[in-house]
């Protein structure tokens, strides 16, 4: 009963608003393009910070990543034929320290990384090989896409065995059958035995060592026949380095310990190395900023369409008045007829919330449109997200309420006599 | 002393049980700048079951005001107005509210229909406040078009009707809640005459079928369709003619 009620005074407040058709649509468009902003730009937002949000996250909340960096050096090659050699960066004794210092590690996965042209028969390719041990592909997940990963046996015998990723496998064994296949890798054969997706997505802020044609070696191979120094030709000069790690992830077991063993690592890193030939990142301090930037992003964004929202709240108000003052005489005759003081307030409230809630969906259905369309034009990652639609929907009609019911109490406060004679 | 008024202006069979509408002592005040105007400056009278008053006088003789508080359209400044022996004169704006809604039926001279709403929606506006469910309400709404002479035009807007029509429309929607009084400001004041005959005419048929009419006229012909006639001076009672 009191539901049927309630439905035949939105269908009534639906009839005024349609009997003035031009400008209740005028009056709904502030509300609309308000909401249609705080959806676009929310979706905007967390498209951008999804990304970088992901890429962080990939690397792992519990894990730390130690990097070699070469230290600013103090004298620079003054002129001609130098020959040098710069010796820097992690060592393998840093990570049996770091493993057997702290107890809250899990796993330490060294990583060296060498530059290797890739042969086969007339085929060749630069590839960068990632000397790791089997650890490495549980902490940075890769699906599979045919054979197996390395293995700690595969560590262990130093076999001669390599994974490969998606691209490098199609364009160097293109023609061949892919596992079991031999191919030269700088001086040395290796075996392919597995193949693995490369990372999606293009290349972010934090880097990862397998964005290009990556293949995987065991560690123990790499060191026995590579050894450390790797040497890079560059027109008059020759450089070479000596690097025996060049990035290290050490990995706790709970995220609580992060921080804790993040500035053990770096004291006990600072007592063994002279200089700071390293950069750690810690991806959960990264996902706490990034969380950080979203969130003052959010609230930027989410200010300026609530300025919007207000615009088209006041746009509300101002039709109301105007009606209020337009339709006194029919307030006078309801209230003579019998009606009390609220339902005039109801009456005129409905109209408001009506308004301001089609305005709202009609908002929310722009609102998704643009980011559709900044992700097809501009190829700008967007993300529609379930709370914005309900959150703007929800603001648009506390804003019918909030600005219908100044001149709804303005209509149901006038003075029946007053009103009735009012032209 | 107040009881003693009341009855001195009744006659002396005086029933006080048939008496709907009993003003004692009303007065109305309104300040104008700084000056107080007495609108109506202490009225006693009291209205029987049955009867059909018109309300004359000069402008400004308080005819109107006189009409807003008893339809509860306004409350007394002081004094007592009791509405089937209740004393409505002090009641907040709701209980007012609820009163009209339930024993009055207002008749206006510019008939005051809402023009976006139709024949029908208008008959219907007081059951709607009176929560009537709308099978119930649209029956009625046709049985009391059927009374004023205006079947078949239920869906029309008023602005399709002519004058006589809107103001049956009106007697329509004034008889739907069943009141026990009907309220007329010059009904027929924007209607010609021969149509303003035929208000007429429906106002004393239904005045003949109990309900109690007040109307506030100027014309004497309008007038003396009335059974009673209630002439008013400077806001007090000047004279009273006809069987009361």
């Amino acid at each position: 009963m009191r539901q049927l009620r309630m439905a035949r005074n939105i269908a009534l407040g639906i009839k005024n608003l349609l009997l003035h058709k031009l400008r209740s649509v005028l009056t709904m468009l502030g509300v609309v393009f308000g909401v249609g902003s705080v959806v676009a730009m929310l979706s905007v937002g967390e498209g951008a910070s999804k990304e970088a949000l992901e890429r962080i996250r990939l690397l792992g909340s519990n894990n730390i990543i130690i990097s070699s960096m070469k230290p600013v050096e103090e004298e620079t090659g003054s002129g001609g034929r130098m020959l040098r050699m710069s010796v820097y960066g992690l060592l393998y004794e840093d990570e049996t320290r770091i493993r057997e210092t702290f107890p809250a590690v899990s796993s330490t996965v060294p990583v060296k990384l060498l530059r290797k042209e890739g042969r086969l028969y007339d085929q060749t390719m630069e590839l960068r090989m990632v000397a790791t041990t089997a650890d490495w592909f549980d902490l940075v997940q890769r699906p599979l896409i045919a054979g197996r990963k390395l293995t700690a046996r595969d560590v262990k015998d130093r076999a001669n065995v390599v994974v490969l990723t998606e691209h490098g496998a199609r364009r160097l064994l293109a023609t061949q059958s892919s596992i079991g296949q031999v191919f030269k890798l700088g001086p040395d054969y290796f075996e392919v035995v597995g193949i693995v997706k490369n990372e999606s997505g293009p290349a972010g802020g934090v880097q990862t060592p397998d964005q290009e044609v990556d293949a995987y070696v065991p560690l123990t191979l790499a060191r026995e026949r590579f050894g450390d120094i790797s040497i890079r030709r560059t027109t008059g000069s020759q450089e070479s380095e000596r690097v025996e790690l060049h990035q290290m992830i050490v990995q706790l077991k709970s995220t609580d310990d992060v921080e804790r063993v993040a500035s053990g690592i770096e004291a006990m890193l600072k007592r063994f190395h002279k200089k700071v030939d390293y950069k750690m990142s810690i991806p959960l301090a990264l996902l706490r900023e990034a969380e950080a930037t979203k969130r003052r992003f959010n609230i930027v964004l989410g200010s300026i369409a609530g300025i919007s929202l207000l615009v088209g709240g006041i746009g509300i108000m101002n039709i109301m008045l105007a009606s209020v003052t337009e339709r006194t005489r029919e307030i006078g005759i309801r209230r003579a007829i019998g009606a009390k003081r609220r339902q005039i307030v109801g009456q005129f409230l409905i109209e408001t919330v009506v308004l301001s809630t089609v305005g709202g969906l009609i908002g929310v259905c722009i609102g998704v449109s643009i980011p559709w369309l900044i992700t097809y034009f501009a190829k700008m990652p967007t993300v529609v997200r379930l709370y914005s639609l309900v959150l703007s929907v929800g603001i648009s009609m506390g804003v019918g309420i909030v600005f219908g019911l100044y001149p709804a109490i303005r209509a149901a406060n006038l003075d029946p006599i007053v009103a009735l004679r009012h032209e | 002393m107040t009881l003693q008024t009341v009855s001195s202006l009744n006659s002396s069979v005086h029933d006080a049980r048939q008496d709907v509408v009993r003003f004692v002592n009303v007065r109305k005040t309104y300040l104008m700048g700084s000056e107080e105007v007495h609108a109506l400056a202490g009225v006693s009278l009291s209205f029987r079951r049955g009867s059909f008053w018109a309300l004359m006088g000069p402008s400004g003789s308080g005819k109107s005001t006189m009409l807003n508080i008893l339809g509860c359209l306004d409350r007394p400044t002081s004094g007592q107005y009791f509405l089937e022996s209740r004393d409505v004169s002090s009641l907040s704006d709701d209980a007012l509210s609820d009163f009209r809604l339930r024993h009055f039926g207002f008749i206006f001279q510019s008939f005051n229909l809402i023009p976006q709403l139709t024949v029908r929606e208008n008959i219907e506006l007081p059951l709607y406040y009176l929560g009537w469910e709308a099978a119930r309400s649209a029956a009625r709404a046709e049985e009391l078009a059927e009374r004023v002479g205006l079947t078949g035009r239920l869906h029309h807007r008023p602005n399709q009707l002519s004058g006589g029509q809107q103001q049956r429309v009106a007697v329509a929607r004034a008889l739907a809640n069943d009141p026990v009084m009907l309220l007329a400001d010059e009904p027929t004041g924007n209607l010609d005459s021969v149509t303003g005959e035929q208000i007429m005419q429906l106002l004393s048929e239904l005045n003949r079928q109990g309900k109690i009419i007040l109307m506030v006229t100027h014309e004497p012909d309008i007038a003396a369709h009335a059974r009673q006639r209630l002439y008013l001076r400077d806001g007090l009672v000047d004279r009273m003619e006809g069987e009361h």
